[in-house]
């Protein structure tokens, strides 16, 4: 398991996009120092410019100005050590779920048998083997997303980038999804970048949570979150995370009501998690 | 036979039956519309003696010769159209011009370039099954998934892997829907080179020599012949292409 690797280093980074014609700053000026293993989380409204700084890190983009660097080495584009999963599932219709997962595997220096086995290990592990020969069409949102987690992590890389990938997911469904995660990406130990527009989220997953402002995009604030990493989603101190990455946000005008949005983050996770209530 | 195929079956069997009446009850002339019988012994008569399935079989032979020549040419066309603007702002102009001539009219070019042989036919054929195919193909590969693409990128996809893993399969309905409008017009130009290019044999030979003779059992005979064959490649390319897209959402 890759637990040395995975250090990401942004400093001065700088990402401008055309468009119509006018020049718009998606990122002003960035830095951040990941740590080989960490969770963390990137929340923001939207447009703040978090999917553009995953893209970067991913190496899908290029910066106008800045360093980005992984392991010490300048990101200059796509690399099999940095596992990217989108907001959606996409997924090849063409190709069976394990043909999916094997996608990640197409340039990896392995033999067709260990290929078959990483395959075979990581559908396990988002607890889909069972469907290995389906098509993509055949599969509920949330495990055409697993899929898509499956295939994220199939090279075994040291980084692994999430963009809202439960965005488009019911509550339910999200919230198992997000214990998965967390399980996978202990027993993994890769770095882990997961962008959200969900504070809940946020708060949940992270091992610090990274509270982006918008236009141009710059970091408002680092949220350390000091929990253990089984966390109880009735957690008074994850009400306080919440509580901190939501004044952080609501010192930005874009983002609305900031005390309606609290009363929901605190009651949402409590009706998802009866059990952990009654413990 | 299923329910639907039975369906299908009642159109040509009233057809049949109203033509049957006609014939007994004397409404047709005889001469213009000689009846199922006559046809059905002109059938017997060239199954048996008079080169029915040599006349068939060259025409079959002469369409799928002429298809595969222009799918094969129209396929790494229309691929190029679609991958390449460049080739599409060179090409692309001068192609969509050129589809605009009716097939028909390429005759009496091709006359003068080929004669009215063989290989005339085959041009003929070749041209007819190539617009449909390097045109749904072109289509195909342009409207290649975006973010499928991406993730090809995110997975560091050499070219190769992007045509095989992506372009091809995502082009794939498309081009198969090419191909089977390709046959469907190869067909038809194999008639057409056959009525118009009247040297040697064919089933469209047999219908202009039928004609020719007033032999009007022959003619129907060729008519019924080329809509049944028409009707065989059509359902061939269908159960092709289901087949091959059967990852798609029934």
């Amino acid at each position: 398991m890759p637990l040395q690797g995975g250090v990401i280093a942004i400093s001065g980074l700088v990402k401008r996009f055309r468009v119509d014609g006018a020049e718009l700053t998606a990122l002003g000026g960035v830095d951040l120092w990941i740590a080989p293993g960490e969770f963390l989380t990137v929340v923001g409204a939207s447009g703040c410019g978090k999917s553009t700084l995953l893209r970067l890190i991913a190496g899908l983009e290029h910066a106008d100005a800045g360093v980005l660097s992984h392991d010490g080495a300048p990101i200059a584009g796509p690399s099999l050590a940095r596992g990217l999963v989108f907001q959606e599932p996409r997924l090849f219709p063409w190709l069976t779920v394990a043909q999916n997962v094997a996608v990640g595997l197409e340039n990896a220096p392995l033999s067709r048998a260990e290929k078959a086995l990483a395959v075979a290990e990581h559908l396990t592990l988002v607890g889909l083997s069972a469907f290995a020969r389906a098509w993509p069409h055949q599969l509920s949102g949330g495990m055409a997303q697993r899929v898509a987690i499956a295939r994220g992590l199939v090279n075994r890389p040291d980084v692994l980038l999430l963009d809202e990938p439960f965005g488009a997911l019911d509550m339910l469904t999200r919230a198992r999804l997000q214990d998965e995660l967390r399980a996978i990406q202990q027993r993994a130990g890769a770095t882990t970048v997961f962008v959200t527009h969900d504070v809940d989220e946020a708060a949940y997953l992270g091992d610090r949570v990274v509270v982006l402002a918008p236009r141009p995009g710059r970091i408002r604030e680092i949220v350390d979150v000091k929990l253990p990493a089984r966390r109880d989603r009735a957690d008074p101190r994850l009400a306080g995370v919440r509580e901190r990455v939501l004044r952080a946000l609501g010192e930005d005008p874009g983002y609305p009501r900031p005390a309606l949005v609290a009363d929901a983050a605190w009651r949402r996770p409590a009706t998802l998690a009866p059990a952990a209530v009654l413990q | 036979m299923s329910r639907r195929a039975l369906r299908g079956a009642v159109l040509p069997m009233l057809l049949l039956a109203a033509w049957e009446g006609a014939s007994r009850t004397g409404l047709a002339d005889p001469r213009l519309l000689p009846s199922p019988e006559a046809v059905a012994a002109a059938a017997w008569h060239g199954a048996t003696g008079g080169g029915l399935p040599g006349h068939l079989a060259i025409s079959i032979c002469r369409d799928l010769a002429g298809f595969a020549l222009g799918a094969a040419a129209g396929l790494p066309f229309g691929f190029l159209l679609g991958l390449s603007r460049v080739a599409r702002t060179l090409l692309g102009p001068g192609f969509d011009a050129v589809r605009q001539i009716a097939v028909f009219a390429w005759i009496p070019l091709i006359a003068m370039w080929f004669g009215i042989g063989e290989t005339a036919k085959i041009v003929f054929i070749a041209i007819a099954a190539f617009a449909p195919v390097a045109l749904n193909t072109a289509e195909g590969v342009r409207s290649a998934s975006r973010d499928l693409l991406e993730v090809g990128a995110v997975f560091r996809f050499t070219r190769a892997q992007r045509i095989r893993r992506i372009f091809l399969p995502g082009a794939l309905p498309s081009i198969l829907t090419g191909v089977h409008l390709g046959l469907i017009n190869a067909w038809l130009a194999t008639i057409g080179a056959e009525y118009f290019m009247t040297a040697g044999s064919g089933i469209g030979g047999l219908v202009i020599e039928g004609r020719d003779r007033f032999d009007m059992a022959q003619v129907m005979l060729g008519v019924l012949l080329l809509a049944t064959t028409g009707f065989a490649f059509n359902a061939i390319a269908a159960a092709g292409e289901k087949r091959l897209l059967r990852w798609r959402r029934v």
